[in-house]
């Protein structure tokens, strides 16, 4: 049983990053309908900038703020520069234009910080917390109530705030968005700004437990991308819950069955969900809007 | 079309693909290196020793008097990217020498292209299938996984352990270490009683520990593994309090790996390295210790970086061939690859190189030190 | 569409002539390897062309078929004693029924999730490539036996170099290839390809069985990925499982939509750009990274049909 306890615990965790990532998935995508392969990279931006900013002499807060709003202007950059003069082209465009920019943000970050491996410290210490046997590391926690934080803030956001819907009514009919008086432009500069700064302060809470270096992003955006569509694209719940199915599951298998083909595991779970359920589990409501 | 334009087309076609090639006579070494990619970790402080060698001879003179000139391509980790540059080292930049492969895989891949070409090449690759069966222009500084995994299995069976748990990296260095250990295990009397792995980018590694640590009998743990998932590993262990001995590979064997892990949690954790790692340590008569000290703090005031292992085997690759080039005193690819075959004593950061036609790495397990991380610092056991 | 049916001669007779006489330009043997490796990308993006370009579906798991083609040339001449021109034929069809397999549930998705399915069918594909060790050699690879063409045609007098080989090889397939790419736009299929990729809902109105065309699309794009790993494979003697790797599916598409992937012709202009370019890049050193994102970019943004059509509708404006 405390076996079982471990598993679970350690799957959290790393559901929990893989949630974080999702989250800032959704953002773009309730927006504008493109899924951004460079979110891995604001993940990794999140984290390097923090660790030269506190190498540098800063407090660790202020230099995760730094981090934070800095990736939120790369991310606006983004949408102006590349994703707005793109904006009707076809899907597989929009994919590699985001996966270019992911190639291009991490050789610029190779060239801008360096190609080894960093972390800064834990925020409250690393003396793990035992629970029936089985611990976490207090670090964990701060991932896992960050992963719930955000996911509250967006469902409120996205329900309850008069922006948040214009949002979604910008993603819904741009046209007809514009003509009740939404700022559509705005709203895309927002969107990207927000989901900018959601996967770096994913990456400022998982650093100290995942490490970070220039190249990590593609690895995030991957399992990112495959826990939001496992709860259904453009969802907060879905990212939510997809993040963290895929986490236990990985961790499952990594304890029950093979370590080996645990990634195998969460890419076979990815094909059995779409195939029994097309637009993922919590998808029918935002993709019906096509 | 005339003919000018075809001679303009056939110009601007060249000037487009061989852009990156000088035209003056020096001494032409190639070097194809994965400077970016999952092998970054190994390949960049590669890639800076040689610059930085390169510089410093010429700035000396160069060899024999001749300037060396480096032609250096990034092969991103991709061992199709790595043939092509191997290609083209030898049919369009005419090398006498090639220092490279980072990975086994890159290695492996490049190999053919040298061996037809009768070019020497240095790999700076663990696996033993780059030199055992030995091929005629085919040679390598690092230690072999198979060594390292000796090396460790000594240490275990001199401490009493005859039954470990082992969790690897499911990367190219992890497996082919992991397959080298499972090959000599049985030579040490040793079990493997649990045997995990973990992908590269993995976050967390406390299932796999946790079986391990659930394993009746298990009396130590190694992990073959570079990157971030010793660390990872490292710090995962002490989380769970496994409370056993745990060996890493000399995959970790940096300053950078403590750090990384935490002093505490790296804290008791072994693993084979070289006089590198322990510079300031060695004593004053070791014939190591000056080649490692000057190495150290030449790479360190270059880059503002810690040194680690892998730019050793770059800086012992370019000695090894500097020194073929001097006593073969010409730059014919054969003759200086008769000269590396002949090099004899060479003292390089990973060991003292005599090699032979028979043996194309020509070092022995001396080479290899057994070090204790305590306090957050490196410790000689022995 | 700018290849429209009458200029299928066109096209495979620049393609012939292109391949025939740019060896006279070659400074060195290392651009005979350089265009083989275009040529075996361009074959790859061909197939890519007819499920992407002609079907309007999308995959980011076809290096997974690249993966199986290239494993079958290192493992059936081993374990069944097959020559490796047949083992190649093997992959080929085990690919073929693999695309089968996997393609009728996955087809049924849209957008990005059928790209993540297709993703999800790569992944799984190069894991295990790379786990199953004791048989594919893992991570580090393994060897692939000689073809043995090469010394076949020296005994009849036609003496070729390792580099000039697979050039002439691997270009007359790229030829075939594209033929036959090129013959099924006209045909029946390709018809009614073009039409589900207009719509999907027109096309079932006027009685298309669009699920067994896409399939269709989808098997033989398999196999053009087969054979182009087959022909890497052998070429290289040596194959890791990078080459079924997620970074490799990304690339063959990026190929076919850089160059346009509405055409054969485009396809492999984009293959050729994507292939050359970090050669060409090399100039930048540590500037090649972000070069490559760039260009990646730049390209989809102002020419997002890609670089062919869009340079042929600027030649044609002004020729008006």
């Amino acid at each position: 049983m405390p076996e079982f306890l471990q598993f679970l615990l350690s799957g959290i965790t790393v559901g929990a990053v893989y949630a974080l990532v999702a989250l800032g998935f959704t953002i773009i995508y309730n927006a504008s309908g493109v899924v951004n392969f460079a979110q891995g990279e604001f993940v990794m931006l999140g984290g390097m900038i923090t660790v030269f900013t506190y190498a540098a002499g800063l407090p660790l807060p202020l230099a995760a703020l730094i981090a934070i709003l800095a990736t939120a202007a790369i991310g606006v950059a983004l949408n102006t520069l590349a994703i707005a003069p793109a904006r009707g082209a076809p899907v597989v465009s929009l994919i590699i234009i985001t996966i270019g920019a992911s190639i291009l943000i991490r050789g610029a970050t190779q060239l801008v910080f360096d190609k080894q491996l960093h972390r800064f410290p834990a925020f409250s210490g690393d003396t793990p917390i035992a629970i029936g046997g089985a611990t976490i590391l207090p670090q964990s926690l701060w991932v896992i109530s960050g992963a719930f934080a955000i996911f509250l803030l967006l469902w409120l956001f996205f329900t309850r705030t008069l922006i948040g819907r214009a949002v979604l009514a910008t993603a819904n009919n741009r046209v007809a968005a514009q003509l009740v008086g939404i700022n559509t432009n705005f709203v895309m500069t927002l969107s990207f700004a927000m989901s900018a700064a959601i996967g770096a302060l994913a990456g400022v809470l998982v650093t100290p437990i995942t490490l970070t270096s220039y190249n990590i992003g593609l690895a995030f955006a991957l399992k990112g991308f495959a826990a939001a569509m496992i709860g259904g694209m453009g969802n907060p719940k879905g990212a939510l819950v997809g993040g963290l199915l895929l986490g236990i599951l990985e961790a499952m298998t990594a304890g029950y069955i093979s370590s080996q083909y645990k990634d195998a595991t969460a890419f076979i779970v990815i094909l059995v969900v779409l195939f029994a359920m097309p637009q993922g589990l919590f998808g029918s409501k935002s993709t019906d809007r096509v | 079309m005339n003919f000018n334009r075809n001679t303009a087309l056939a110009s601007s076609l060249a000037l487009v693909l061989g852009f990156a090639t000088p035209v003056f006579a020096d001494i032409k070494i190639g070097s194809t290196i994965s400077e970016t990619g999952p092998a970054s970790f190994l390949g960049d402080p590669e890639a800076k020793t040689l610059k930085m060698l390169v510089e410093e001879i010429n700035a000396a003179g160069g060899v024999n008097g001749e300037k060396i000139n480096l032609i250096l391509y990034d092969d991103g980790g991709d061992p199709n990217k790595a043939r092509t540059f191997a290609t083209r080292l030898v049919e369009d930049d005419k090398v006498v020498a090639v220092i490279g492969g980072t990975t086994t895989g890159t290695s492996m891949a490049i190999i053919p292209v040298f061996e037809d070409a009768e070019i020497p090449f240095i790999s700076l690759a663990g696996a033993i299938e780059i030199i055992d069966p030995v091929r005629p222009h085919t040679f390598k500084t690092p230690h072999t996984d198979r060594m390292a995994c000796a090396k460790i299995f000594e240490d275990m069976k001199k401490n009493g352990i005859t039954k470990i748990g082992m969790i690897s990296g499911s990367d190219g260095f992890g497996a082919s270490m992991h397959k080298q250990c499972l090959q000599i295990i049985g030579e040490y009397g040793i079990q493997v009683l649990a045997d995990e792995t973990y992908s590269p980018a993995d976050a967390d590694m406390t299932p796999q520990l946790t079986n391990i640590k659930s394993k009746a009998g298990v009396q130590a743990v190694l992990n073959p593994g570079f990157g971030q998932g010793p660390a990872i590993v490292t710090r995962n262990y002490a989380q769970l309090a496994l409370g056993l001995p745990l060996y890493q590979s000399h995959g970790v064997a940096s300053d950078g790996f403590i750090e990384l892990a935490g002093a505490k949690a790296a804290e008791g954790v072994r693993l084979p390295g070289t006089a590198l790692l322990v510079a300031s340590l060695l004593p004053e008569n070791d014939p190591q210790r000056s080649v490692v000290v000057a190495y150290k703090a030449a790479y360190e005031k270059a880059t503002g970086k810690p040194v680690s292992t892998f730019g050793g085997y770059a800086h012992d690759a370019l000695r090894i061939l500097v020194d073929a080039i001097k006593r073969a005193g010409s730059t014919e690819p054969s003759a200086i690859r008769d000269a590396i075959e002949g090099t004899h004593g060479l003292v390089g950061t990973t060991g003292t190189v005599t090699m032979s036609a028979k043996d194309h790495l020509g070092l022995d397990l001396s080479a290899f030190r057994m070090l204790r991380i305590e306090n957050g610092g490196w410790k000689i056991v022995e | 569409m700018i290849m429209r049916p009458s200029n299928k001669v066109v096209t495979l007779v620049i393609l012939a002539a292109i391949i025939l006489i740019a060896p006279i330009f070659f400074p060195s043997s290392y651009y005979f390897r350089v265009g083989s490796l275009i040529f075996v990308n361009g074959l790859a993006v061909t197939g890519l062309v007819i499920l992407l370009g002609y079907a309007g579906q999308i995959s980011l798991g076809h290096a997974g078929f690249v993966g199986i083609g290239a494993y079958a040339c290192a493992l059936a001449p081993v374990h069944l004693g097959l020559h490796p021109a047949l083992a190649a034929i093997l992959g080929a069809f085990l690919s073929a029924v693999i695309a089968f397999l996997v393609g009728r549930p996955i087809l049924r998705l849209k957008g990005y999730y059928l790209a993540v399915a297709s993703l999800g069918f790569g992944i799984l594909v190069s894991m295990v490539l790379s786990n199953e060790a004791q048989l594919t050699g893992g991570p580090d690879g393994m060897p692939v036996p000689e073809l043995g063409l090469r010394a076949g045609l020296k005994t009849i007098g036609i003496d070729l170099s390792n580099t000039e080989f697979w050039y002439a090889l691997s270009g007359l397939v790229l030829v075939v290839g594209a033929w036959l790419a090129l013959n099924l736009y006209d045909s029946s299929t390709g018809r009614a390809l073009r039409a589900l990729h207009g719509s999907e809902v027109a096309a079932r109105t006027v009685g298309i069985d669009v699920a067994h065309y896409k399939l269709q699309a989808f098997i033989i794009s398999a196999v053009y990925a087969s054979v182009s790993g087959s022909l890497l494979a052998l070429q290289n003697k040596f194959v890791t499982p990078d080459i079924a790797g997620f970074l490799h599916s990304i690339e063959m598409v990026t190929m076919a939509v850089l160059g346009g992937a509405g055409s054969v012709f485009g396809a492999i202009l984009g293959g050729a750009i994507l292939t050359t370019l970090p050669q060409v890049l090399t100039v930048f050193q540590e500037y090649e990274q972000l070069m490559l994102g760039l260009i990646m970019m730049l390209v989809m943004i102002f020419m997002r049909e890609g670089l062919l059509p869009a340079i042929a509708r600027r030649l044609r404006g002004r020729g008006e």
